[in-house]
């Protein structure tokens, strides 16, 4: 303790919370990226839709002119841009997102995991509710019960319900190809390997509430019946 | 020793507010003494359908801001007399609830009665985990359609991970309470059947709430439905329900209505 009494000052409180972002590095020719683009939006729509984008310019030269038209761009497919990386401060006009830097790869646990083995797997025991989103990117997901509507797993290896999966899996997201999602019942929102979505639509209706489980046969998603 | 219930949906309209009452007036009648608490800052309603509108003083922020003392805030019921309402405030800001105030009020009720069962606003926003921070049990209100079993999936996440007790790594005991159930229209598909309501939900259940036009006139005179026609098929299911939460076990039935002379003489029409 002080003895000088010091003056009481209001401090100003400033509190971190921080994102998973999406990086976006989008290539020359820029019409052929956004058509790229496009097909995946094609095959899940709103997938971006809410969640944070920064975008890595770091692969081109664009003029300011040129950003602001990739900007627009996005934000007519409801992608709105939170922050660019890979630019000059100088290059970037008044009204356009912030220049980020020290953005680091990183994995999100949103629950508390229960049990976790050292060997890069993340076991939950209770079930995934709607809202949650479980990113583990280190290995594989196991779930004791269902994955509920509106709620996500994101891994970077298999994804296993032992219970109805509702929601949406995302295997595979660091570019594991041979990633797989098996769940008890199949009645997914959204299933991703390695970058290749189908949504709910698209999945085989007569799966539906069958053990099955997804996997990537070269660049084409195969969702096929457990035993 | 006391317990905390809050009853909580994230969607709206469900029935919070008329299970809250109804759940507690049931509990007060088998002479267990109960408050009913309304979260609902701002758009308080609880008040009206326990009949005290018009006597409300003192409310919740009231006592949170040290305005008011807690005995002067509560309400007790005109009919009966081990039932207390601690009102909301339909003027004041909602920013006005604190973590901190809500802590205290919540402690203190706990000294005073053996059920504080708290009306949750609707939504996953600051009032609804106000309510539901210091509950022991949550009833989670649910109609049988999509939109509102996937909010409760919702709301028992939040009641898992964001309640004190989840923090102290113990559990809120959770139950799902089935309202404005239509066996009718289940039936004819038109509405998600009970086995999968629960197992989306995967919590037990604590009853099933026929639709009933009992309800509304209940409420349209400001009592709970248990007060009003304890013998309608909504208030003995409330009561079962009540029953349930004491630890009993219940057959679980689907109640239906009794149907009167007049309404078998009018057949369908009467629906
Ligand atoms: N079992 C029932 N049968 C018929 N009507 C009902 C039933 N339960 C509730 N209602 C009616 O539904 C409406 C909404 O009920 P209530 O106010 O209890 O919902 P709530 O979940 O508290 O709403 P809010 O989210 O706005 O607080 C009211 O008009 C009420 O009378
Ligand atoms: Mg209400």
């Amino acid at each position: 303790m002080s003895a000088t009494a010091e003056p009481q000052r209001q401090l100003l409180r400033f509190r971190g919370r921080s994102f998973v972002a999406f990086v976006f590095s989008p290539v020359v020719p820029i019409m052929g990226w956004l058509e790229e683009l496009d097909a995946t939006l094609a095959r899940s729509p709103g997938f971006f839709a809410g969640r944070p984008v920064v975008l890595d310019l770091s692969a081109l030269e664009l003029s300011q002119s040129a950003i602001a038209h990739l900007i627009a761009s996005l934000q007519e497919r409801s992608i709105r841009v939170l922050g660019i990386e890979g630019v000059d401060e100088a290059q970037l006009g008044s009204g356009m997102p912030p220049v980020l830097t020290g953005g680091r790869q990183c994995s999100v646990e949103d629950a508390r995991p229960k049990t976790k083995a050292p060997s890069g797997s993340l076991l939950l025991e209770t079930p995934v509710r709607s809202g949650q989103s479980i990113v583990f990117t280190e290995g594989d997901v196991t779930v004791l019960g269902s994955v509920g509507s509106g709620a996500e797993i994101v891994a970077g290896g298999s994804i296993h319900v032992y219970g109805t999966l509702r929601g949406r899996a995302m295997a595979g997201v660091n570019g594991n190809s041979s990633a797989r999602i098996y769940c008890q019942k199949i009645e997914a929102e959204l299933l991703a390997i390695d970058g290749y979505y189908q949504t709910a639509d698209e999945i085989d209706g007569r799966l539906r509430n069958k053990p099955a489980q997804a996997w990537l046969d070269g660049n084409i998603m195969r969702i096929t019946p457990l035993n | 020793m006391a317990k905390v219930l809050v009853v909580t949906s994230g969607k709206g309209g469900v029935g919070k507010t008329t299970s809250t009452a109804a759940l507690g007036a049931a509990l007060a009648q088998n002479g267990e003494r109960v408050v009913v608490v309304d979260f609902d800052v701002g758009l308080r309603n609880l008040d009206l359908v326990m009949g005290a509108e018009r006597r409300v003083v003192f409310d919740l922020i009231n006592v949170v801001q040290g305005v008011a003392k807690l005995s002067q805030a509560l309400i007790r019921d005109k009919r009966l007399e081990n039932l207390w309402l601690l009102p909301a405030s339909q003027t004041r800001d909602k920013d006005a609830l604190t973590d901190d105030g809500v802590r205290r009020i919540i402690a203190d009720l706990r000294t005073k009665f053996d059920w504080v069962i708290c009306d949750s606003p609707a939504g996953i926003e600051r009032g609804a985990t106000l309510a539901m921070r210091y509950a022991d049990e949550a009833v989670i209100v649910t109609n049988p359609e999509v939109s509102s079993v996937r909010d409760s999936d919702r709301i028992i996440g939040m009641l898992d991970s964001k309640t004190a007790r989840a923090e102290r790594g113990e559990r809120v005991t959770k139950h799902v309470l089935i309202t404005r159930y239509d066996s009718a229209r289940a039936m004819r598909g038109e509405m998600l059947g009970i086995d999968d309501i629960l197992d989306i939900l995967a919590t037990p259940l604590l009853g099933i709430i026929p639709e009933s036009q009992d309800v509304l006139r209940a409420s349209n005179i400001g009592s709970p439905v248990t007060l009003n026609n304890a013998a309608s098929a909504p208030a003995r299911a409330y009561f079962d329900a009540a029953r349930r939460l004491n630890g009993e076990d219940v057959a679980m039935t689907v109640p239906v209505e009794r149907r009167g002379f007049m309404n078998r003489l009018l057949g369908r029409r009467a629906a």
